[in-house]
């Protein structure tokens, strides 16, 4: 495949940068390899003493690692995030609004919009939830969307996260190691906060406590415990909220309602913030071997007396064959077009797209339905003769299992890298809160790199690295810009 | 507060107050091999280190002679030792992973750094260098987690689980040292309070910092009784049985009026601190140090359970 042309974000390593990258290139230009040395060294430091950590899964040695953080940060304009935050509320009330149809009329069946065995025949579908009614009727109320940007006007939504989204620990502990590395950048250039997110996350939870609670409602967050890959969130996120952080094991049901053991006795609990899978949940309504989970949980949910955040089977609206119906759904809630693009892709359920993605394997990128962590993907261009064909058999035997996508060439961000500063492929999670009163977005989101040259994914787990992600207030502020003038003349 | 959260902070709090005691105890022996036999007796000081460590079995599973070299390995950094001091280092900062929202940042970077530091160090090719400045970093650790607790923890009942697992534990660990000590340090065929005991006792009074301070309190040469008098009886020694019962007395009864309940581990505790008060020093010795010492530290265990049984679980 021919090479195209990337979009850096900051405007390659040579020329002119981008106007809202001019101070930060600025910096680093004068900055002497040893300043940057000792800037990273801190990073590591920071990071390593606050113990923030993830797990690789079947990785022994790696049972806790520490996150690539790079210390150029990925910056985007007012105007950009504004667009991008219209877009992303606009996308997620559809999402909201599309589970509750699928567990409830189906109007969007019956419109013809939407297939109705995608639906029903989906792994994330929950037929419990058909005769639960969730508070406020919202499902989603923590949804991480990311987007790629190919252009500097083009944004493209590569995935809906409506389950159990992560990464926003690292948002928060990002802001606070550049926040000590770079004084100096923060006190010049306005840099919209972001560490106001547990506030936001915990109004957000508090809105959609059941009828039932009490005025104060009793939020918990529940984790897998300790082994789970992002424990180190869940109890930052705990922590920083002030509420406990429970594991299955604390918390039980009796005459459905849920309790927490206390060394005070049994306490009420109202709204769960899980981090634990559906089908862990509630050994009584799904996995029966199932430890992290609460028997009877489901039942209390049903009878109105607890609210679970996420909602179950949410995961119905984020896999990759009902992504690629994402603007006709926004469409059908909103009544607008979706302001957030889709990635073109071809549903290899369909036969004329099938044969088409087969024929074009090599330029394509073929992802399974319900995969997630880059893995069961295939990058066309990246893989071999052999690769490629293994690759045609599965979805040769399986077609509704894969939807495949055009590579795009996603835009890059300078990095440090052992060869010193180098262009890498990046995306954006930022983290969209829908509350019963109104939906909340802190301004950025997690900005994550293919930290391997050349390479387009991402994950965590398989060699990606972090960024802190920058929306500067760029636009001209009279009494701010009054002020900066007379400083100068002074 | 949950219970398990509540499970947690008191055990990290034992495992810390554990690894302190066992770098203490290794000190004392330590400064005791140094000795000519003729001050130190004829006794084996690493022997008597793995008894009051409490860990026989598990040594001699794995060696045949105690010495030097196995013993400190052992209690440091033993493969086969659940309580190393690594062992109780790791577990405590297990515990605190688990807990973390219920400490202060201060506290959890202390047990972190020190975690980090224990996988750094190789212990297989340690030096007596490397030793001792092993053990001054673990007491360190301690004092540092200790007085991070102190000095930044929300007085809510977090912080008094903390304590209630540290006291527990430190109590455990007095008696033990009092109760090796006793055999070791009083031969049958050694006339009390002859040459021989002198560097003993103060060797133990040292493991426990306690030397200057019994000084300053007794004003005399250094007996045995009064070395038992000062570390069970005397309440203005921190590390006493008795300090250690008055501030578990108080915690509990500061629970239970928290909770407004009362129940069997504040009668447990009541009880033994009521012994001790009425205590003297004369009739312990006429019933037996020993006896005593045993008395204690099942009465101690029972006070543990019974926290545990009635806060939890």
């Amino acid at each position: 495949m021919s090479e195209r042309t990337v979009f850096d974000e900051m405007g390659g390593m040579e020329g002119d940068p981008r106007a809202i990258y001019r101070e930060v290139a600025a910096w680093f230009k004068q900055a002497s390899p040893e300043l940057i040395g000792n800037r990273k060294a801190e990073a590591e430091a920071f990071f390593r003493r606050i113990g923030i950590t993830f797990a690789v899964y079947g990785d022994e040695q790696g049972a806790e690692r520490i996150i690539p953080f790079d210390i150029l940060p990925r910056i985007l304009s007012n105007a950009e995030w504004n667009r991008l935050a219209e877009g992303l509320e606009q996308r997620v009330k559809a999402l909201n609004a599309f589970i509750g149809d699928v567990y409830g009329a189906r109007d969007i069946v019956r419109a013809g919009i939407v297939p109705e065995d995608l639906i029903l025949a989906n792994p994330a579908f929950r037929p419990e939830m058909t005769r639960i009614k969730p508070a406020a009727g919202l499902y989603s109320h923590i949804a991480g969307i990311d987007l790629v940007r190919t252009g500097p006007d083009e944004f493209y939504v590569l995935e809906d996260n409506a389950r159990t989204p992560s990464g926003v620990s690292y948002m928060m502990e990002n802001r606070e190691a550049m926040l000590r590395l770079f004084p100096e950048l923060f006190s010049r250039l306005r840099i919209k906060p972001v560490d106001h997110y547990p506030d936001e996350l915990l109004a957000t939870l508090r809105s959609v406590a059941p009828q039932s609670a009490s005025r104060e409602p009793n939020v918990v967050v529940m984790t897998p415990g300790p082994f789970n890959s992002a424990y180190y969130e869940h109890s930052f996120l705990a922590d920083r909220m002030g509420v406990e952080l429970v594991e299955g094991r604390d918390l039980f049901v009796r005459s459905n309602v849920v309790y927490k053991r206390t060394t005070e006795g049994p306490q009420r609990v109202d709204v769960i913030y899980r981090r634990v899978d559906d089908e862990f949940l509630d050994p009584l309504a799904f996995r029966p071997d199932s430890t992290l989970g609460v028997p009877g949980l489901m039942s209390a949910y049903k009878a109105g007396n607890v609210t679970i955040s996420n909602a179950v089977g949410t995961g119905v609206a984020d896999d990759k064959a009902v992504y690629s119906y994402m603007p006709e759904i926004v469409k059908f809630y909103t009544g607008k077009d979706a302001i957030l693009a889709n990635v073109p892709t071809w549903r290899c359920r369909e036969a004329s797209s099938l044969s088409h993605v087969l024929a074009n394997i090599g330029d394509l990128v073929v992802k399974e339905v319900n995969g997630s962590g880059g893995y069961g993907m295939l990058v066309g261009p990246h893989a071999t003769k052999a690769q490629r064909e293994a690759f045609s058999a599965k979805v040769r035997a399986n077609p509704d299992n894969y939807i495949a996508q055009p590579t795009l060439a996603l835009s890059t961000v300078p990095c440090y890298v052992d060869e010193g500063l180098a262009p890498r492929h990046v995306d954006l999670r930022p983290f969209v809160l829908s509350g019963a009163d109104k939906v909340r977005i802190v301004p950025g989101g997690l900005t994550r790199v293919a930290l391997k040259k050349g390479s387009l994914v991402v994950n965590s787990s398989q060699g990606g690295g972090t960024k802190d992600t920058w929306v500067i207030d760029d636009e001209p502020n009279p009494a701010r810009a009054g002020q900066s003038q007379a400083q100068k003349q002074g | 507060m949950l219970a398990r959260t509540a499970d947690n902070l008191f055990w990290l709090s034992r495992y810390v107050e554990r690894a302190e005691s066992l770098a203490r105890i290794l000190d004392v022996a330590l400064r005791l091999a140094t000795l000519p036999s003729a001050y130190a007796g004829t006794s084996n000081e690493w022997e008597s280190a793995i008894d009051i460590a409490a860990c026989r079995e598990a040594f001699f599973a794995n060696h045949d002679v105690a010495n030097q070299a196995n013993v400190t390995h052992f209690i440091i950094a033993g493969e086969n030792n659940p309580f190393s001091i690594r062992a109780c280092i790791e577990t405590a900062r297990h515990n605190a992973r688990a807990v973390r929202t219920a400490m202060t940042t201060e506290m959890w970077e202390i047990l972190n750094d020190a975690w980090n530091e224990m996988q750094r160090l190789k212990f297989q090719s340690f030096t007596s260098k490397d030793l001792t400045k092993f053990l001054s970093f673990v007491k360190e650790v301690s004092l540092r987690f200790d007085g991070g607790a102190y000095r930044t923890m929300l007085r809510t009942d977090h912080f008094w689980f903390q304590r209630l697992g540290m006291l527990v534990e430190r109590a455990d660990n007095t008696a033990r040292l009092l109760d090796v000590k006793y055999h070791v340090v009083l031969p049958k065929t050694e006339p009390v309070g002859g040459g021989l005991d002198y560097f003993q006792w103060s060797a133990l009074l040292r493991a426990v910092s306690a030397l200057n301070s019994y000084h300053l309190i007794y004003r005399g040469g250094i007996k045995p009784w009064l070395v038992a008098d000062f570390l069970i009886l005397k309440p203005e020694q921190p590390r006493s049985l008795i300090s250690s019962y008055e501030d578990l007395n108080r915690v509990l009864d500061f629970l239970a009026e928290r909770y407004g309940r009362q129940g069997p581990s504040q009668r447990l505790v009541r009880q033994t601190y009521a012994g001790l008060q009425n205590l003297d020093i004369d009739t312990l010795f006429q019933t037996g140090l020993h006896e005593f010492l045993a008395q204690f530290l099942d009465d101690n265990n029972r006070l543990g359970m019974a926290i545990s049984e009635q806060y939890l679980q």
